[in-house]
């Protein structure tokens, strides 16, 4: 939903009736890193068996009472910082109330209008342009079980072990205006998370995901209704909601229709998004001050802790990346956007040439990655192993084709590079004896072609080719072209 | 503070408590008079005064991130009026 006007990118809908702006704003659920719940001492742990992650607490067996979990506290507070946002030294638990099968106490402790964080902000690129997106607020509230729905035909079934769960909702302004700039937002934001280790961000298990709010106005007019779209659990679906959403609300209002404030359900398998209508009645939260719970009151010192404390981000890395090892901002973000794989990175680049590290690691390491499936975490060429390739580049020992020989070798087998050359004879001859001796047979062999590359002198590269065939690609092709072209007189 | 008949009605759905026509009538001259009762606070000046939330000094206690409790299957579905293999069976819920 782009066109291009005047070289720059303009992120408007073409409707019937002229152009469109879309308005994007995002409610962003992350499950907080912790052992514990956020107000019991039963685990969080991931797929284990039916209620077996349950205390009475998660429960909601009468005269149970919630305990906070500090390192919840700890984890909101150091996402807050990495947000640049306010802290507010003093927030309040209300109790959110609403019926449903899976919220056993028939409401949930969230925070309502004292959250634990207040305003920041995230830098995200899009089109080669930064923008920066607002946050509104980050608050602290508890995830609710799991219904399961597919067992049978009349009943539903529900596991608690997710009930409880410490959850950190961090909502955006509205700031965006393109599925693009929402799919950035998103994308930054689980970056930040995982590079605090507040959040694992792993949205194929719902640890990550995002209610997107979405309306449409003409440029410049006030602010359209809004639709809620919930739960969307991919960044290529939520670029896919926004835009099929846009898109319907353009075609209610040319229509001479309204917008009904509504939650709606992205249907990826048909591509639509569809009204949960059922859902209105139950808007009406009551929220109030949870009486269980005292406010959460911190000090500054307890805060300026966790500052002091805080890892480099990814701004901070893409920034100290261009700057140390002189990348281009383009290497430096692709390779920031993983804790795991910048670090992997800094040790192949430590001591060596940062731009062919760069080009190693992202063009050969993580195409060969992404062609079997595998993350940084599971490559099985150590960072170790590519830098010692990249030394053997850097001091001319193999010349770049033997190098991606070499590659498949130690990926395929392991081992030293450097070994590996030697017992394999890979070494890039540079012996200007045996090259000239090879070009000679060559010139000999080829009157014809000799003749021709005295009229095109580009045929030279011809030469090149033979000579490195014959050298079964060993020969440094920098001697190879200095000898052709002494020999040929081109 | 008059409730009407429309609000009774909305309080008793949220709440999920089903009620009768009897009822409602009758629910709205009482939480009318809750509300006229309790209304009487009204009078008292509050402003610039910050909720109360404890009778005597103490801050909200916290526990340390150790897993101490689960692994009670049994026990968390004991009450359940249904139960299959752990989880809780409860009458179809879908959207």
């Amino acid at each position: 939903m782009q066109t291009k006007a005047n070289g720059k990118v303009s992120n408007l809908v073409k409707g019937e009736t002229g152009d469109w702006e879309i308005v994007v704003g995002m409610e962003v659920h992350a499950q907080v890193n912790s052992k514990a719940k956020l107000f019991s001492g039963a685990s969080t742990a991931f797929g284990a068996e039916p209620n077996s992650h349950v205390s009475l607490v998660d429960a909601a067996m009468p005269g149970m009472l919630p305990v906070i979990n500090e390192e919840c506290i700890a984890q909101a507070v150091r996402t807050g910082l990495g947000l640049k946002a306010q802290i507010n030294l003093k927030s309040v638990f209300d109790r959110k109330n609403y019926f449903y099968p899976d919220l056993p106490q028939g409401y949930q402790i969230s925070q309502y209008k004292q959250p634990i964080v207040g305003e920041g902000e995230i830098l995200i690129e899009v089109d080669g342009e930064s923008m920066t997106v607002g946050i509104e607020r980050l608050h602290l509230e508890q995830d609710a079980g799991k219904s399961i729905h597919d067992q049978s035909p009349d009943s539903s079934y529900v596991d608690l072990n997710r009930s409880g769960v410490a959850l950190m909702e961090i909502v955006s302004k509205p700031d965006m205006r393109s599925a693009k700039q929402a799919q950035a937002y998103v994308s930054k934001l689980r970056t930040i998370l995982r590079y605090l280790d507040t959040c694992d961000g792993d949205m194929e298990k719902g640890n990550l995901r995002a209610d997107v709010n979405v309306s449409v106005r003409k440029p410049g007019a006030p602010l359209g209704t809004r639709c809620e779209i919930k739960n969307v659990n991919s960044i290529r679906f939520i670029g896919q909601a926004i835009e099929v959403e846009a898109r319907r609300q353009i075609g209610i209002i040319e229509d001479g229709g309204t917008i009904d404030q509504e939650t709606r359900l992205f249907d990826a398998a048909r591509g639509v998004t569809r009204s949960m209508r059922s859902k209105e009645e139950a808007h009406d939260y009551r929220y109030f001050p949870d009486p269980d719970l005292l406010p959460l009151e911190m000090t500054q010192d307890y805060v300026d802790a966790f500052k002091a404390k805080l890892p480099e981000l990814p701004d901070e890395k893409l920034a100290r990346f261009t700057k140390v090892f002189g990348l281009s901002p383009y290497d430096a973000a692709v390779l920031v956007a993983e804790k795991e794989a910048a670090n992997y990175f800094e040790q192949v680049a430590k001591g060596r040439d940062g731009k062919l590290a760069a080009n190693w690691v992202n063009n050969e390491l993580f195409g060969r990655l992404n062609k079997e499936g595998l993350d940084i975490e599971h490559s099985p060429m150590t960072a170790a192993q590519l830098g010692g390739i990249v030394d053997l580049i850097a001091s001319g020992t193999i010349s770049g084709k033997i190098a991606k020989d070499l590659f498949e070798i130690v990926w395929a087998e392991g081992g030293d590079p450097a070994e590996i050359v030697e017992t394999r004879g890979m070494k890039q001859v540079t012996d200007t004896g045996a090259i000239e001796t090879a070009v000679d047979a060559i010139i000999a062999a080829n009157p014809d072609k000799v003749a021709q590359v005295q009229a095109k002198p580009s045929m030279i590269g011809w030469f090149v080719g033979q000579v490195m065939k014959q050298s079964g690609g060993k020969a440094n092709p920098q001697a190879v072209n200095d000898a052709l072209k002494k020999k040929l007189g081109v | 503070m008059q409730v009407d008949e429309a609000t009774v009605r909305r309080i008793a759905r949220l709440a999920r408590i089903r009620i009768t026509d009897e009822e409602a009538t009758s629910l709205q001259g009482e939480l009318s008079g809750i509300l006229d009762w309790v209304t009487q606070l009204d009078e008292v000046q509050t402003d610039g005064v910050e909720p109360m939330t404890r009778v005597i000094p103490m801050t909200l206690k916290k526990r340390a991130d150790v897993v101490t409790d689960g692994d009670k299957a049994d026990d968390i579905v004991k009450n359940a009026p249904a139960s299959e293999d752990h989880f809780f069976v409860v009458p179809k819920v879908i959207e």
